[in-house]
């Protein structure tokens, strides 16, 4: 928890994610109207809003699954590659609001699959079964059980990713994820469908993720959750950005406030999303 | 009456074998593409007559020593045959399927029957003649049957066991598909394009979001498929002794068969359907009393077995991997 703060406190870092004036356009709806969002290294970015207000569809933006209709996605310094394996390769890995995991394969071979375009080993070294292939096998199978161990989920290697329950399974597109080798992880609706304690978990393996030095964007619906977690937390609604800011600032702008709850901000209806007493010594002093 | 079972039993599992070996190419493509390669059963054809070119282009060696030929001759042949189905099957996806990917489903499977037509009259126009120049002196004319290659220690050998004959082909092909199994099998499951295949068999856009290659994996489903299918028509040369360009389609339709009923998508379906239609072929002709067991109701009987596994388990035998999707 203290990590997020220092976090918070050195804003100099580098730019990762630059998306500018993002527009995807479907026939006459306009699901993502100008959307602007950097992603910094070694932070964690929250990303709200109403169901329809257009995350899911950014998110697909950023990872090659659409093509923006206007506006430029850099990635390192880089224009983003059109092409979802290529935005894989880059350094850009995501987890889905509906689990999508492999289900007729075992939890190890869902993760083996993320290494996908990170070995160089091809067909004709497994044909012959060439030194190199070996070698690239044995350390997949290293790798996924590490990131398994790192997700919490040990010793579920060999079970079929669809007999997991759905915490593990949650965790497990987490681990597959992370076995792209990204620089950037997407998670859309980690926490969906999670009791209290899963959704702590959840968070702490976000943090230990964030720690090994990756940046985290996530999309969530749940508040306690998400402003507990982020440095940083952008509001979307109908498609654009409406606040962006501090967890401590979005959660107190009437507008944000409005967007979820419908009408007019006032002291008597601005919900408490942060229980006092609930995490100590987080988020409101840095208001 | 126990020998003639057990005689139509190994004559049954060598014909599903060759079956088999052919299915597998359907099913692996069906698995990831969802397309009805209808064109595969002339991928065998031409894995055949590649063979053949094999031995045509060696000077056509007839005294080679059964040592020589069985390790050295044959398995040129056989890659021979490989070459040329792959690179027809790769081929055939780049220029034939790979632009009607996002087409209706209806398209590439009308451009599927198009490439069948197409390569079988090829062949039939083409081979032993280059187009513009002419034939090629000594080769033989692919217009009627072609005789193919008789390999010393195989072609023509039988083996007695007990009251059982057993044609050494028939266990060129039993081997050629228990070697071929136990290598998808490796490759499926060993490997990362194995794994990527799978992948992508249940879920092509998570797959792509995962870094797959999916083009990539397509091409290599294509080639495995192709592979096999090359192995089993230099089975079929050597089982029947000769080859014609009109050979794929019935084998191919016996194969597609073949891979519906074991489940479609299915590779251990595929191998497991091949054997039990050719088990049924062989049993049929033999146990059906009077007319209709004659040999000339085999198809009869094959297909109404496709039709009953259909009509009670329409998944097929071992059910599919895909059948959501299907």
């Amino acid at each position: 928890m203290t990590a997020s703060v220092d976090a918070r406190v050195a804003p100099s870092r580098e730019v990762l994610l630059d998306a500018r004036n993002v527009i995807m356009q479907f026939g006459g709806l306009r699901a993502v109207n100008d959307v602007s969002l950097q992603v910094h290294t070694g932070e964690i970015v929250g990303l709200i809003g109403p169901n329809g207000a257009g995350k899911t569809t950014f998110f697909n933006c950023l990872t090659g699954l659409y093509q923006p209709t206007s506006g430029s996605v850099e990635f390192s310094g880089q224009p983003l590659p059109p092409k979802p394996r290529l935005a894989v390769r880059a350094g850009m890995a995501r987890t889905f609001q509906n689990i999508r995991l492999f289900h007729n394969m075992t939890a190890i071979e869902n993760v083996m699959v993320g290494m996908y375009s990170r070995t160089k080993t091809n067909a004709i070294d497994a044909i012959f079964r060439l030194p190199r292939h070996r070698r690239e096998e044995a350390a997949s199978t290293e790798r996924a059980k590490e990131l398994l161990d790192f997700v919490g989920l040990t010793g579920s290697g060999d079970t079929l990713s669809r007999n997991l329950p759905y915490g593990d399974q949650r965790r497990l597109e987490i681990a597959r994820a992370l076995a792209t080798d990204p620089k950037l992880l997407l998670l859309d609706e980690p926490t969906a469908g999670m009791n209290p304690q899963e959704t702590r978990q959840a968070e702490e393996l976000i943090f230990r993720i964030r720690d090994s030095g990756l940046a985290v964007l996530v999309i969530e619906h749940d508040m306690r959750f998400i402003f507990n977690l982020c440095d940083r937390v952008a509001c979307l609604v109908r498609g654009a950005v409406l606040v962006e800011g501090p967890p401590a600032v979005v959660q107190n702008d009437p507008r944000v406030i409005e967007a979820y709850i419908g009408m007019p901000a006032t002291e008597s209806t601005t919900p408490n999303w942060q229980q006092p007493g609930d995490n100590p010594g987080e988020g409101v002093e840095d208001a | 009456m126990v020998e003639l079972f057990f005689q139509q039993l190994i004559n049954g599992l060598s014909l599903g074998a060759l079956y088999a070996l052919i299915a597998v190419g359907y099913t692996v493509v069906y698995g990831i593409v969802q397309l009805i390669n209808f064109a595969h059963g002339e991928i065998f054809m031409i894995g055949a007559f590649g063979a053949f070119v094999t031995w045509m282009l060696l000077g056509r060696p007839t005294d080679w020593s059964v040592a020589t030929s069985l390790l050295v001759l044959l398995p040129l042949m056989i890659i021979g045959g490989m070459v040329a189905s792959v690179a027809t099957a790769v081929a055939t996806e780049r220029f034939a399927y790979r632009p009607l990917r996002n087409a209706p489903r209806l398209a590439p499977l009308i451009s599927a029957i198009g490439v069948s037509v197409f390569l079988q009259e090829f062949v039939r126009l083409f081979f032993g003649t280059i187009p513009f120049v002419g034939r090629i002196p000594g080769w033989p004319d692919a217009k009627s049957a072609v005789p193919f290659p008789s390999i010393p220690g195989i072609s023509g050998q039988t083996i007695q066991l007990g009251g059982v004959l057993i044609q050494m082909p028939a266990i060129f092909t039993l081997g050629a598909l228990a070697v071929s199994t136990v290598f998808l099998w490796y490759f499926v499951n060993r490997t990362k394009t194995g794994r990527a295949m799978v992948a992508t068999s249940q879920d092509p856009d998570t797959a792509r979001l995962m870094g797959i290659n999916v083009d990539r994996v397509i091409v290599a489903a294509f080639a495995v498929g192709a592979a096999l299918a090359a192995v089993a028509g230099v089975a079929h040369g050597l089982r029947y002794g000769n080859i014609d360009f009109r050979m794929g389609f019935l084998a191919g339709l016996k194969a597609f068969t073949a891979a519906v009923l074991g489940g479609i998508g299915n590779i251990n379906g595929a191998v497991v359907g091949g054997l039990v239609l050719g088990l049924a072929e062989a049993m049929a002709t033999t146990f059906i009393p009077g007319q209709f067991g004659s040999s000339a109701w085999k198809d009869v009987w094959a297909f109404v077995l496709l039709i009953l596994v259909l009509v009670f388990r329409p998944q097929g035998l071992l059910g599919a991997k895909v059948v959501d999707r299907a």
